[in-house]
């Protein structure tokens, strides 16, 4: 587990450069590329202190990685705001709208996953290979206006975007979580047919267990270990999907503020938006680990 | 019925090569038939500045095909090596460059192509360059996973010890073992460039305008969804169509060549 924890800080280390980097790959100057030509120099001379761009690059990155490790992100060149306020303004938004898709992939992928397993090679079984296959081939920019077309436009059931009413969150959230449930489902169904086969699944059914049971309490248990791996990886899709999604429906979160900060040149934000969502990726893939070891006891006592 | 992937995926690689071939004029403005249906002269009816959806369409493929054709040689190309040194020496070698495929996964989906494309400016050239700068990590574990492996196996021994040179060994006697897996890789990571490269250009940083890419089409179509649903719905089933085909034929690849994840 020590090992683990210790582990993530040369990736975090490496994430931190990989955005120092991607600011200083700006072609030419960025002061001038962000700015615009209409600047004065006096502006100029502000933002090129403010970035810190007067120094050695060594000394930059060292400069970035104080700040960051103390909560600075920045301040934002359009809206001259802390971008951590920015943030913390967004970050709500983009979380309320990924825990919902996350319950809806779960509560369609795990189960209808199981019944792909126990009716293979059925109707059902063909019925749901379709559709995750075809899900899986659309991205979030063409499931997000189709489900925009049917439910908001043609049937007027929901609204078309924006967060003014409750039920706006509706749409993104189908468009982010049925991607997730594809996923869920083939995998559901590839881990639970595994499973099934086991010795432990013919001695339940031997005893005279209810066949719910069997499946629910002795199989579903075994078959999960995969689907967690899998769910922590694909939580980070999740993220990178918002920027998209947000986008399509304009749900104001992290992604668009992203999107937002690319169309205005605002590389401080943009940059800031890339790390935080990196370094949540990173963490929850520890977490993932960490209820991993939880749930199996095999890898928390052979480690 | 089986080969229905491969049909379709030359299906588009035909009808792209064709339109390359003979001038559609994709960008050709027609006023009087702004968001026109699909009609006689006009299969696919045409969009909001009367240009003709179908030739745009084949032109967006066309753009979309090259982006997967040159980022797929260049990544393939880097992380295979990558891997294969990685594999073969192992150490410190193999430490350090897992370490930076940690960092380049750390950053989820296209997040880091986003980011570097955003930064390098839109246009075809930087989309390209920033897919080719995060695509190469799962040639690289990969390749580096089944190296390492591969290396303890006796042919690879027996060719050490008759002092075969080490890019011998790595190209001739590791590299033919791997081609199964890193091809069913290769196809999977095709449909996730289509993809990719209509997400940039959705959000505006791929191909400029009046060229077209059908990630900027869907976002033009997104817009007259109301009035013009044909446009969307052309350009969505398209890229639908294409990305299912090479997710499918990956499948059946993997299944053919007997590959596990």
């Amino acid at each position: 587990m020590l090992k683990r924890l210790l582990g993530t800080i040369p990736v975090i280390f490496g994430v931190l450069l990989l955005t120092f980097v991607l600011v200083h790959s700006i072609p030419g100057d960025p002061v001038e590329v962000m700015l615009g030509e209409s600047a004065t120099s006096a502006d100029r001379e502000v933002l090129r202190q403010n970035l810190g761009l007067d120094e050695p690059l060594p000394i930059q990155f060292f400069q970035y990685v104080a700040k960051v490790a103390q909560g600075d992100l920045g301040v934002s060149i359009h809206s001259k705001k802390p971008i951590v306020d920015l943030l913390a303004e967004r970050l709500p938004a983009t979380i309320k709208l990924a825990a919902l898709a996350l319950m809806i992939a779960i509560s369609i992928g795990v189960p209808l996953g199981i019944v792909a397993a126990l009716k293979v090679d059925r109707w059902a079984d063909n019925l749901a290979t379709v559709l995750s296959l075809t899900v899986s081939a659309m991205p979030h920019f063409w499931l997000g206006p189709l489900l925009m077309m049917v439910f908001a436009l043609w049937l007027g059931l929901l609204p078309v975007s924006g967060m003014d009413a409750n039920t706006s969150i509706i749409l993104p959230a189908l468009t982010l979580g049925f991607g997730l449930a594809a996923i869920l489902t083939r995998m559901t169904r590839a881990s639970m047919l595994e499973v099934l086969h086991e010795d432990f699944i013919r001695t339940a059914r031997a005893k005279g267990l209810p066949e719910k049971i069997v499946i629910l309490k002795h199989a579903l248990r075994a078959a999960l270990l995969p689907i967690v791996t899998v769910l922590g990886l694909q939580l980070g899709s999740l993220l990178a999907g918002t920027v998209i999604t947000e986008t399509v429906f304009a749900w104001d979160g992290i992604g668009r503020l992203l999107v937002e900060s690319i169309e205005k040149r605002d590389y401080p934000v943009t940059q800031a938006c890339v790390l935080v969502i990196a370094l949540t990726y990173v963490f929850v893939n520890l977490l993932t680990d960490i209820i991993y070891t939880r749930i199996d006891p095999r890898v928390r006592f052979s480690s | 019925m089986k080969r229905w992937p491969i049909v379709v995926l030359f299906l588009w690689i035909f009808a792209a090569g064709l339109a390359a071939l003979i001038d559609l004029k994709p960008n050709q403005i027609n006023l009087d038939l702004i968001l026109a249906m699909p009609q006689n002269h006009h299969w696919l009816g045409c969009d909001d500045l009367g240009r003709e959806i179908l030739p745009r369409l084949l032109s967006g493929a066309q753009v979309s095909l090259w982006v997967v054709l040159v980022v797929t040689l260049v990544t393939a190309t880097v992380g295979i090596s990558l891997g294969l040194i990685s594999g073969y020496y192992g150490g410190m070698v193999d430490r350090t460059l897992m370490q930076i495929t940690d960092v380049f996964l750390a950053f989820p989906g296209i997040l880091l192509a986003i980011a570097f494309a955003a930064v390098l400016g839109a246009g075809l050239n930087n989309l390209i360059l920033a897919l080719c700068l995060t695509s190469w990590v799962g040639y690289a574990r990969l390749t580096r996973a089944q190296a390492l492996s591969m290396r303890q196996r006796q042919h690879v021994m027996a060719a050490e010890s008759l002092g075969a040179s080490v890019p011998r060994i790595m190209f001739k006697h590791m590299l033919p073992l791997l081609a199964a897996p890193l091809l069913v890789e290769a196809t999977y990571s095709m449909a996730g460039l289509v993809i990719a490269e209509a997400s940039l250009s959705f959000l505006g940083l791929g191909i400029q305008a009046p060229n077209a890419s059908w990630g900027a089409m869907l976002r033009d179509g997104v817009r007259y969804m109301l009035v013009a649903p044909h446009y969307v719905l052309a350009v969505g089933l398209s890229l639908m169509s294409l990305v299912l085909a090479v997710n499918v034929l990956g499948d059946q690849l993997r299944d053919r060549l007997d590959v596990r994840n």
